[in-house]
């Protein structure tokens, strides 16, 4: 039997309200709930993974406005008012996420348990460097990082592959960062030239 | 998980009411180490206090250059906050070197600080432990504990402590503020952390319902530079096997130790500051054979376990290289 079921009085609850990949949802939910389950379980969102539930895989990584979480360890009722985006919310409408993109191109996936964890991992790490936040492996705290495939491999690291597919997730991450600096670039120059 | 109750104050005249009127409660941060812990069925509290509502949330930089840093700071604004960067390299290193990133989002400064240890047999409630249950026992004396105590340990609990943002805060002489009961009071980081005695599952010196609100860190002499080092069993994602800041003032010509802090991490019940070594460096040349003089008189009194010898000369070459680093 469940807690819930030999003590029902004893059962505590809350109402909580989350965007999720930009859809509104009130749920009432019993205080013990993590994110995860109530994605998986309430809200029938399945692509982020329950791996170990410890916080130690990644497999459950999600986005709380533009920085990645473990779902697996957040509190539901600690996130009343969140914008969460799962993996099913990268794309935009019928067109992949860049990320996404790369990660086809570079076969990115062996069993594909992890790749929703990791794909939003890296969406995340994408706005990092964007925002100019240093790794442990960035060489220099005091100017931007400029991360190389080290680099990533660093910032990948809370996001583990049981099929050691890291060599494509890392190239796939890299290709999308050169992508997107080239983007930046390309735009400060174009706002140069007017 | 045993049910609770939960709840989000704004003040902190609320947390500290919420706190004192429930025995059992406790307060949560970014949960990485509190809800696993109550999955794990190590913790059960009545009723949850969440602090990330409070206004304990920002990193301020005093006139002088000392910091101000809220308790509930993500550990991954700390580290990205350009003056941490700059001018507080050990504690941006420590910062950078906690879990993932996706821990580094969630964990608050505080938090980190009040972390529970890893050993793991206070994790497994199917064991006996002396930190859960006063009396029951210490399994890792003679079991796994590779990665356990080496010096400072009691006969009770050889665990060791799991945070590295208390090391770098040692190094660099930080106090805790803390609101409670009593009103507001300053606790030096050197006297938070109590030593395991008899009893060890009293960590440090707060009372049940005290509420760490900030950190301060005294702006650093012009001349002081600071590290953190930590070797770890994977490059990334894991805790300290040893881990240790230095904060090293060579003066204006470099020509002597003017002033030093040192702080060990993953070698005892406790964030190690090593004292001794400090003062024999205080005056001493900064040459690499002082270095290796003072590392082994702070280590003369460790007393490694069968299966963590190793953590010994470990602990003391990390500490001579991150001296020599600091005087290239």
């Amino acid at each position: 039997m469940t807690e819930e079921e030999l003590h029902p009085d004893r059962v505590r609850t809350a109402a909580v309200r989350l965007t999720v990949n930009g859809v509104p949802h009130h749920v009432r939910v019993d205080t013990r709930a993590t994110l995860l389950d109530t994605l998986r379980e309430r809200l029938g969102l399945t692509g982020a993974k329950k791996g170990c539930d410890l916080g130690e895989c990644g497999a459950c990584t999600v986005l709380l406005g533009d920085r990645r979480v473990y779902a697996c360890l957040a509190l539901t009722v600690a996130l009343d008012g969140a914008e969460i985006t799962t993996v099913e919310g990268l794309a935009a409408g019928d067109e992949p996420h860049p990320l996404q993109r790369a990660f086809v191109e570079h076969e990115a996936a062996q069993c594909g348990y992890c790749v929703p964890g990791q794909l939003c991992s890296a969406v995340a790490v994408l706005a990092d460097v964007r925002r100019g936040v240093p790794s442990a492996a960035t060489a220099d705290l005091t100017a931007p990082p400029r991360p190389d495939a080290a680099e990533i491999r660093e910032r990948m690291s809370g996001n583990l592959c049981r099929c050691g597919c890291y060599c494509c997730f890392t190239a796939a991450i890299t290709d999308a960062i050169t992508d997107a600096t080239t983007d930046a670039t390309t735009d400060a120059t174009t706002e140069a030239a007017r | 998980m045993r049910p609770f109750d939960y709840e989000r104050p704004r003040r902190v005249e609320a947390a500290l009411a919420a706190a004192e009127e429930t025995p059992g409660a406790m307060y949560l941060g970014g949960g990485t180490n509190l809800v696993d812990l109550m999955r794990r069925g190590v913790l059960a509290p009545e009723r949850l206090v969440d602090v990330t509502g409070l206004p304990c949330d920002r990193v301020d930089v005093a006139d002088d250059g000392g910091l101000t840093i809220g308790a509930a700071v993500r550990i991954a604004d700390l580290a990205a906050h350009w003056t941490v960067r700059r001018r507080y390299p050990a504690l941006a290193l420590a910062a950078l070197r906690i879990g993932s990133g996706q821990i580094m989002n969630m964990a608050t400064v505080a938090g980190n600080l009040l972390q529970r240890t890893r050993c793991p047999y206070f994790q497994d409630v199917t064991k006996p432990c002396n930190k859960r249950e006063p009396g029951s026992g210490c399994p890792a004396r003679e079991g796994e504990h590779r990665n356990l105590a080496i010096i400072g340990y009691s006969d009770a609990c050889v665990a060791t402590h799991a945070s590295d943002l208390a090391v770098a805060l040692l190094a660099l002489d930080a106090a805790v503020l803390i609101e409670g009961v009593g009103g507001p009071r300053r606790v030096p980081i050197a006297d938070l952390y109590l030593p395991p005695g008899d009893d060890p599952r009293r960590e440090t010196v707060l009372a049940p319902a005290d509420l760490i609100t900030a950190i301060e860190v005294p702006a650093p002499s012009p001349t002081a530079r600071s590290r953190y080092r930590k070797v770890t069993d994977r490059a990334s994602f894991a805790f300290a096997v040893v881990s240790v800041a230095v904060a090293l003032d060579l003066g204006e010509d470099g020509r002597a130790v003017r002033d030093c802090r040192i702080a060990f991490g993953g070698i005892a019940p406790r964030p190690w500051r090593a004292a001794r070594a400090e003062r024999e460096l205080r005056g001493a040349e900064p040459v690499e054979g002082e270095f290796a003089r003072a590392a082994r008189a702070e280590l003369a009194s460790a007393r490694p376990l069968r299966d963590n010898a190793f953590k010994l000369p470990l602990a003391r070459n990390l500490l001579v290289r991150t001296l020599i680093e600091l005087t290239e």
